[in-house]
């Protein structure tokens, strides 16, 4: 069966339908059980959950790039392997390209029933993921051909040799080793560190997919290679017009790079809108706080930090009311009691905080 | 532990070194390590040139940042100072002063007083650097014991003192480094290094692992323990943004030797080593979100496969022929900064671009 033609009625047609929002994610929940001690299943205890993410909503327009921003904990990882289908969720809807993702039909190829609603594997042919880790992402005993060219090979595309090669090539090309033949026979072990993280994004590009989940693709880089990568993952943007979801901790990185903006804060969106908007005029307090101690690389702009103090709460025990208000400079006896939705503070522009908008 | 070979020949002194106002409490003067690889299948011995004739100061109260990418021995150039290296490392030149008295002198034996009592580190990964298995409280003691600085129940209270310093509880001190979170963990190190009184800290990447809250949390507590205690330390990172926060000078290592040296405002602001200019603009800044960021082409050099001349010349935009004949010497380049300035106020770049415009008499002698 050829999956370009079941997948989305063949590219010509899918540009035509082409939706201006290419993602939309509404209500996602998505809690992990945490494992009870066996004394508390057999007295029946109630068990326990991680609410890793916990009611996020959020949509990326077509060729633009979003930057989802937090600390460790904070669920932005979780978002992204629940969007790949890596994980379920737990309740919510991902909306591909205006279609709603099937998670019953996980391993058909086939187009579903009902138009409306695209399966895992015809979302995983148009979306790919790039992790975080080139040294452990990359199968070490197999070549930089076999790995950029197993994403066509799974979906069935292109399996003529000389098809193939050509992809491989274009890719490799694509993502600056150049020239690609070079490339083919060598391992990953061979290349630095650089080198693996723009193989990894080869074969995400191989499959000519429509959005890039980027999970911290550069945080392993070091700073002369990550000026190169970031460069390459926007040039990617600009020419071939694919989305990104850019999932990182690094302000500085974002402010280069991204068109919107997200800061999530134990599993919720507390602050989004266009990049310049939230930097520049930040409401939420606790994206003030997390601006305020991004180190600056310039010793005469050293200012007055607003350090938070202890640490993000566990998950599994969210605080009442607004979640950040342990922590809270400017928390009132409002917050502990009143969980804060998202609101429009400008055009464009969402916090959520009881003390604004 | 390996003796060092030829750290008793003296070598001269930087011009500028003379009569500095305030005395440096480590002065590292053309330091050199070698790693020798015995490696039985191939004949004779690979030796990598890890660091070569590296020289700074730092002052008390003062806080020196060394930075550069992975590999550029920053965390050798500490090692060698601790006299830590492994098995394989071999310092081949140089002086090492605290205080006036050469470590690399020293026996073992009198080394073994200096490491915490004198000089500190919190090692890289305060993950991997606790013992899993003995309590964190016990764990910061054992330097104190060791040194039989006090005895136990003294020793104890000066463990709670400690923990108190660092923003950790008291009633935690019997508990282990799993119990601990990632910022935790990093300030019971901070409290370990600190047990017995040392004058020098080395941080070897304190907050490379961490949440930027709670980097900015393990630097702040930095700054205030040394404040309190007017420590000097020594800050290795690869972060450019953490060393123009909380350092007064900066060393910019390449390749195992200094690019540039000088202090903070004098480099970030007017850098003058091609290198140094480019990982600024190759660092994303939250104020300048640039249309396209530097990259510098090409890896780092590996240590037993040196470029010859200049090691960043197969990098450099600005290489000319000259650049692989010869290694740039390190001189100075602030005309403006009066010659009775100490080394500390003075700044130093080492590319063969500055040699012409810098005076003969500013270029370092016995080279």
């Amino acid at each position: 069966m050829d999956t370009q033609t079941t997948c989305a009625g063949g590219a010509s047609q899918r540009k035509m339908e082409a939706q201006q929002t290419i993602l939309e994610v509404r209500q996602l929940h998505k809690h992990f059980p945490v494992r009870q001690a066996l004394v508390d299943t057999l007295l029946h205890k109630p068990g326990k959950t991680v609410r890793a993410v916990d009611g996020v909503s959020f949509s990326i327009g077509r060729g633009k790039v979003m930057a989802l921003v937090g600390e460790s904990g904070s669920g932005k990882t979780t978002i992204a392997r629940t969007l790949i289908g890596l994980e379920e969720p737990t309740s919510g809807e991902i909306l591909f390209d205006g279609q709603m993702l099937d998670d019953s039909r996980r391993h058909t190829r086939d187009e579903p029933k009902t138009p409306a609603r695209i399966s895992l594997k015809c979302l995983r042919l148009r979306a790919q993921m790039v992790f975080q880790d080139p040294y452990e992402s990359l199968n070490p005993r197999a070549t930089i051909f076999e790995i950029v060219a197993e994403p066509l090979e799974v979906h069935g595309i292109a399996k003529e040799a000389q098809e193939r090669e050509k992809r491989v090539t274009t890719a490799l090309e694509e993502a600056g080793l150049r020239p690609a033949a070079d490339y083919f026979l060598r391992y990953p072990h061979e290349l630095s560190g650089g080198q693996r993280q723009r193989v990894v994004i080869a074969a995400a590009m191989a499959l000519e997919p429509e959005l890039l989940l980027a999970d911290e693709p550069v945080s392993m880089l070091d700073v002369s290679i990550r000026a190169e990568i970031l460069n390459l993952l926007r040039e990617l943007q600009r020419r071939r017009g694919v989305s990104i979801l850019f999932i990182t901790h690094d302000m500085g990185t974002v402010a280069y790079f991204a068109d919107q903006l997200a800061i999530m804060y134990l599993g919720r969106i507390v602050e989004s809108g266009e990049t310049f908007q939230v930097l520049r005029n930040a409401r939420h307090p606790y994206t003030q706080a997390l601006l305020s101690v991004v180190p600056v690389p310039n010793p005469r702009l050293r200012r007055q930090r607003m350090i938070l103090q202890g640490e993000t709460p566990n998950p599994v025990d969210i605080p009442s009311g607004c979640r950040f208000h342990p922590r809270c400079p400017l928390a009132s006896e409002r917050c502990r009691h009143a969980d804060p939705e998202l609101r429009e503070v400008e055009a464009g522009h969402q916090a959520a905080c009881l003390l604004v908008g | 532990m390996q003796t060092p070979a030829g750290g008793a020949s003296p070598l001269s002194r930087p011009v500028g070194l003379s009569e500095p106002s305030q005395n440096p409490l480590l002065s590292v003067r053309h330091l050199s390590t070698d790693f020798v690889s015995l490696d039985k299948t191939k004949k004779g011995a690979e030796v990598a040139h890890a660091l070569e004739d590296v020289s700074f100061e730092v002052c008390p109260g003062q806080t020196l940042g060394l930075v550069g990418e992975s590999g550029c021995g920053k965390t050798t150039t500490l090692m060698s100072v601790m006299r830590l290296l492994s098995a394989a490392g071999r310092i081949t030149a140089g002086e090492v002063l605290l205080d006036g008295v050469d470590l690399l002198d020293l026996s073992e034996r009198e080394m073994r007083r200096y490491r915490w009592k004198e000089m500190a580190m919190i090692f890289q990964g305060a993950m991997n650097a606790l013992n899993p298995v003995v309590p964190v409280g016990d764990q910061i003691r054992e330097p104190i014991l060791l040194h039989e600085l006090m005895d136990r129940p003294e020793a104890d209270r000066r463990v709670e003192e400690l923990l108190d310093l660092v923003g950790i509880a008291k009633s935690r001190k019997d508990q282990y480094p799993h119990q601990y979170s990632g910022g935790m963990r990093q300030r019971a190190m901070i409290a370990m290094a600190l047990a017995c009184e040392p004058r020098l800290l080395f941080a070897d990447e304190p907050t490379t692992a961490l949440d930027v809250m709670i980097q900015a949390q393990v630097l702040e507590l930095l700054k205030h323990i040394q404040a309190e205690l007017g420590l000097a330390i020594v800050l290795v990172t690869h972060d450019l943004g953490v060393i123009a926060e909380v350092c007064d000078s900066v060393v910019v290592m390449y390749g195992g030797v200094v690019a540039e040296y000088g202090p903070i405002d004098a480099v970030y602001n007017t850098p003058q080593h091609p290198y140094t200019q480019l990982l600024l603009e190759a660092f994303p800044d939250l104020n300048r979100p640039a249309e396209t960021l530097a990259s510098i082409p090409g890896t780092p050099p590996r240590l037993n496969d040196l470029p010859p001349g200049c090691r960043f010349g197969p990098r450099c935009p600005k290489y000319w022929g000259f650049c692989s004949e010869q290694k740039p010497r390190l001189v100075e380049v602030t005309s403006m900064a009066s010659r009775q300035a100490p080394f500390l106020q003075q700044h130093w770049a080492a590319c063969h671009l500055l040699e012409e415009v810098a005076s003969p008499a500013t270029v370092k002698e016995n080279d």
